[in-house]
């Protein structure tokens, strides 16, 4: 059903986790639809320099949750907000109908993140 | 890595002893049972003969059995059948727990003009007998309820239903895929039956209908009058063969449910040790033999059983992200007030008697450290 790169991400995600101190925090999803995504971001001079997620959802969500991180990390927050899902799901590789869904809300959950951020810093 | 299967709701492995009645069947009775020459005449008698077991596992009559391809086919049979044959009465009750099958078939009959009623039922899964005695009215056909649920496991009370039904003049039909040789059944509990052989260690493709005389069901499928002109197409003897030695095995190994109750009952107190997570379905003898359905909170299913599948754990999930329609379990939603965590988060294992309690303490180990990892990464507070 998953690639391998899929399974090998959700197994063993290089950014799962939280940021106690981030300088902003982005969530999409709720229960209903089974997906909640949380990005938390820390910025420094103007890039993303620590980046980490909560995801509760299925297999496709925590590792298009990580592949997004690691899309992101290091990018200029102008870069990172122009992240796709298009460009998340290209790195993912083949997912099923279904899934592509929950494989394109984590940059969302990043687009929250960056406009809190530039919200916070105006 | 070595498989562990407790996904038996889903299917059973095929047992010896079905297996080597398949083959002789298809050595020795492969000819057409309507034919009329000699090689015709055998294969019907063994066809019959396994007609017979059918019929007197149920307490029935071998003319109250058409085999049909499986649960599927035999309840939609029961429902369009009935429904077909007496077109003056368009309403029909069944449990909002039903499998599938019996909802979309209520379902399509619904677009074209029946009405149906969906019974609510407890937090347990028992149908509100009450709202069953109140919702059958003079139209109305057929009750249809699920004996043994499929997802949580609660076997509903079919003597209670059945007196019910019988004083309001309605037939009543119970889908009995789940708990046939696992929980007490007899024709006595209902005016037609669904039982198929997949699940209980026997051949995919074989099921039947149990229905009582005096009920007239139209054919869905026509062709050369088989089965009484019920169910048409030439007859599978060497399936059929395969489900009756699968009955024949499960009754000599009557002891195994009580081990598997057991075994489900360890398995069920051991996984509620996890924090917040939450048994579906109900007790003891009211729950099929093999059946554990249990709901962690703050997780979602899907993960958790691929978690499981990696450590060679077979089992399944109420999660909407695992099924084809993206909606979370119907069956979990009905029993929880509607609590999309509790339908995410649910997953089923399902035993058979080959199970061992070395299996079951390694797949507890896994899925403490599974829920354990997955709420480690949730955003949900718990």
């Amino acid at each position: 059903m998953y690639n391998k790169k899929v399974i090998s991400r959700f197994k063993k995600p290089k950014f799962a986790g939280e940021i106690k101190n981030a300088d902003a925090v982005g969530e999409v999803g709720n229960l209903k639809c089974g997906d909640i995504m949380r990005v938390y971001i820390k910025v420094k001079e103007g890039k993303i320099s620590q980046i980490k997620f909560k995801t509760y959802g299925c297999v496709a969500a925590i590792a298009s949750s990580d592949i997004l991180c690691e899309l992101a990390k290091g990018k200029t927050l102008e870069e990172a907000q122009k992240i796709t899902g298009r460009d998340v799901l290209k790195e993912v590789g083949e997912v099923p109908a279904l899934k592509v869904h929950c494989s394109i809300l984590a940059q969302n959950a990043l687009k929250k993140a960056i406009e809190e951020y530039k919200k916070k810093s105006q | 890595m070595k498989t562990i299967y407790l996904d038996n709701g889903a299917t059973t492995k095929i047992c010896p002893a079905a297996e080597a009645a398949i083959k002789e069947a298809n050595e020795k009775f492969f000819a057409n049972p309507a034919s009329i020459h000699h090689a015709g005449i055998e294969a019907s008698k063994r066809l019959e003969r396994a007609r017979k077991t059918i019929a007197n596992t149920l307490g029935a009559s071998p003319e109250e059995i058409i085999f049909t391809s499986g649960g599927t086919e035999s309840n939609n049979l029961a429902i369009k059948g009935l429904s077909f044959q007496n077109p003056s009465k368009k309403h029909i009750i069944a449990s909002k727990i039903e499998h599938d099958c019996v909802l979309n078939s209520c379902k399509w009959l619904e677009e074209r003009g029946y009405e149906i009623t969906f019974l609510d039922v407890d937090k347990e899964g028992f149908v509100n007998l009450q709202q069953l005695q109140n919702a059958i009215r003079p139209d109305t056909l057929l009750v249809s309820i699920i004996h043994g649920n499929n997802e949580i496991g609660t076997l509903q009370n079919l003597q209670k239903i059945y007196e019910i039904c019988k004083k309001k003049k309605a037939i009543f039909h119970t889908d009995a895929c789940q708990s046939f040789t696992k929980a007490p059944l007899s024709a006595k509990m209902a005016d037609m039956i669904t039982i198929n052989a997949h699940k209980m260690h026997g051949p995919k493709g074989i099921g039947a209908l149990y229905i009582r005389k005096g009920i007239q069901l139209t054919p869905l499928a026509h062709g050369g009058g088989h089965q009484q002109g019920i169910r048409s197409g030439t007859q599978n003897v060497a399936a059929a063969a395969g489900f009756e030695a699968a009955i024949k095995e499960a009754q000599k190994q009557k002891k195994q449910i009580k081990n598997m109750q057991n075994l489900r009952d360890y398995f069920i107190k051991s996984a509620l040790k996890i924090p917040n997570s939450t048994l579906n379905g109900a007790e003891g003898n009211s729950r099929l033999a093999n059946n554990i359905n249990i709901s962690f909170a703050g997780v979602e299913g899907e993960s958790v059983a691929a978690l499981l599948d990696m450590e060679g754990i077979c089992c399944s999930t109420g999660s909407a992200c695992a099924s084809k329609s993206l909606d979370p379990s119907h069956v979990i939603m009905a029993i929880s007030n509607n609590s999309h965590e509790r339908a995410h988060g649910s997953i089923r294992f399902t035993l058979s008697a080959s199970n061992t309690k070395k299996e079951i303490d390694f797949t507890l180990r896994a899925l403490a450290q599974a829920v354990k990892k997955l709420r480690k990464i949730s955003p949900l507070k718990r």
